[in-house]
């Protein structure tokens, strides 16, 4: 909290800034999407042939298949699952690097330049992961399509009733209750490692041991933010 | 010029600076001598604000540090340069990127200007042809003055230089030394230096603080130091074969 208050103050220099932005856009979001888009269209292609296999009543229509892949990609798979991912790959990532201009005391020496350490590095990684909500747009695509390929080619469902089954009871307010959650994640995403690799001592040994921690306590916040804005949002 | 009064510092009860006074002089290079693990990095990071005293004053040419808003604190700072003693250099950026970066922050000047300036200071710290490299594709005592480059290349007011050239051949050790007592001169900087090297000490020591067990244990000139009868002085002093060599010889009347 102290730091996300040291986070606004004494802003760095706009275009320096506008740089930064860039660049953690391209390291933190651009830089997983081939990742988490592999991960989603093979977990979308899984929930699908499940779904097939656990359906074997007759009475119950083949489109469920669709149903069932979009709601449980659209709902926990992609905002909630790629984000424990990206508190592996993002989390670590920003703890090691900010952790390593700790101990190296390039931190220091923002400082004694006269620029605020905070606004500098971690304004930016917060201002990239407004944007991870179009990653998790991207995933979420990807995996319906995953779920859709392995149905129709897998010979389970014929592509119009997948296709009736992701039109069937669409309540956009899911979509809304996906998207409020991907931008709670992503500051998560941005905040609790920031602040692990910033406040840490020690030297290159501890920098290993804060990106554990830190991968660690982003989960943990994840899922119970998870909770909480599900009872909030659905119940 | 810096005036630091009773200056008390400790980390988990054990007391590092045990109420130390000192005074810097304007265009000069004063230095402060000491064993290792005496606490003169600790005194240096106290003097930019890095680490908040126990108790004491540092005053920056009549103002002082801890009673400065954040933001007055940051003005303050853009006017002073600092070469870690291990570097600190930018790891994610060139070399040219690194020096240029003070100015890229806080002036005015155009890329090319900003360009010509870095070149002009890595010219002086005798670096040329390294613009292109990451600090991790260079040796230790380049990467002291890239840092060196980076400390000076917005002129600033003062200038503090941790162990500015060690890991550095005694020659480029020299020229280092000159350089900082040049641009000191040139530009009538407040410059404080920590160093362990007795050569350095002899060259550019023009007011010399030296610290034991926290605390200030004499003050003078490099002219003084090697008369001085301060046993701790001269402990440390003449803890080097050559300049007990070179004592010995004053002695017997060379
Ligand atoms: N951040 C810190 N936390 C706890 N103790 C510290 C910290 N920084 C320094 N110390 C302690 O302060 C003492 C003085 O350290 P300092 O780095 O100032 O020595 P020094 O005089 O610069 O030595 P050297 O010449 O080897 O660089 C050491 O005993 C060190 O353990
Ligand atoms: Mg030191």
């Amino acid at each position: 909290m102290i730091m996300l208050f040291g986070v606004f103050k004494r802003p760095t220099k706009g275009i320096v800034l506008k740089e930064l932005i860039l660049k953690e856009i391209d390291d933190l979001i651009i830089g997983s999407l081939g990742i988490t888009a592999f991960i989603s269209l093979f977990m979308g292609a899984v929930v699908a042939l499940q779904t097939a296999l656990n359906l074997d009543n007759p009475l119950i229509p083949k489109s469920l298949i669709g149903f069932a892949t979009r709601q449980s990609i659209i709902l926990e798979f992609a905002p909630t699952f790629i984000s424990v991912i990206m508190a592996g790959k993002v989390g670590s990532y920003i703890t090691s690097s900010i952790g390593s201009m700790r101990v190296t005391e390039q931190i220091d020496a923002l400082e004694v330049m006269g620029i605020n350490p905070l606004n500098y590095l971690v304004f930016p990684k917060i201002i990239a992961l407004l944007f991870y909500p179009f990653l998790i747009a991207i995933v979420m695509f990807v995996g319906v399509f995953g779920g859709f390929l392995a149905s129709v080619y897998g010979n389970l469902v014929s592509m119009e009733e997948f296709v009736i089954g992701l039109q069937d009871t669409f309540i956009p307010y899911h979509v809304a209750y996906a998207f409020i959650k991907t931008m709670v994640f992503g500051l998560i995403l941005a905040t609790i490692p920031s602040y692990h690799g910033y406040y840490m001592k020690g030297g290159a040994l501890e920098v290993g041991k804060a990106s554990t921690t830190s991968f660690v306590w982003t989960c943990v916040g994840i899922i119970i933010a998870n909770y909480i804005l599900t009872q909030l949002l659905l119940s | 010029m810096i005036q630091v009064n009773n200056l008390r510092k400790s980390f988990n009860g054990e007391e590092i600076l045990k109420g130390l006074t000192a005074t810097f002089d304007k265009g000069k290079t004063n230095m402060i001598i000491g064993a290792s693990g005496s606490g003169k990095s600790v005194f240096l990071k106290n003097m930019l604000g890095l680490f908040v005293p126990d108790s004491g004053e540092i005053i920056y040419d009549g103002e002082a540090l801890n009673e400065m808003e954040i933001e007055r604190k940051s003005e303050l700072r853009k006017d002073m340069g600092m070469l870690f003693q291990h570097s600190a250099l930018f790891d994610s950026m060139t070399v040219e990127e690194n020096v240029m970066f003070p100015l890229r922050m806080f002036s005015k000047m155009r890329r090319k200007e900003r360009l010509e300036r870095a070149n002009e200071v890595l010219d002086r710290v005798n670096l040329v042809n390294l613009n292109k490299k990451m600090p991790s594709e260079i040796s230790g005592g380049q990467q002291k003055r890239v840092a060196l480059a980076r400390a000076v290349v917005n002129y600033p007011s003062y200038l503090f230089c941790d162990e500015p050239n060690s890991g550095l051949d005694p020659k480029t050790a020299t020229v280092i030394d000159n350089l900082i007592q040049e641009i000191t001169h040139e530009r009538d900087i407040t410059t404080v230096i920590i160093s362990h090297d007795m050569n350095s000490v002899m060259e550019i020591g023009e007011t010399i603080v030296f610290l034991k067990d926290g605390k200030l244990a004499w003050k003078g000139t490099n002219k003084e130091i090697f008369k001085t009868d301060n046993q701790a002085v001269t402990d440390f002093v003449y803890s080097s074969e050559l300049f007990k060599k070179v004592r010995i010889a004053q002695n017997e009347g060379f």
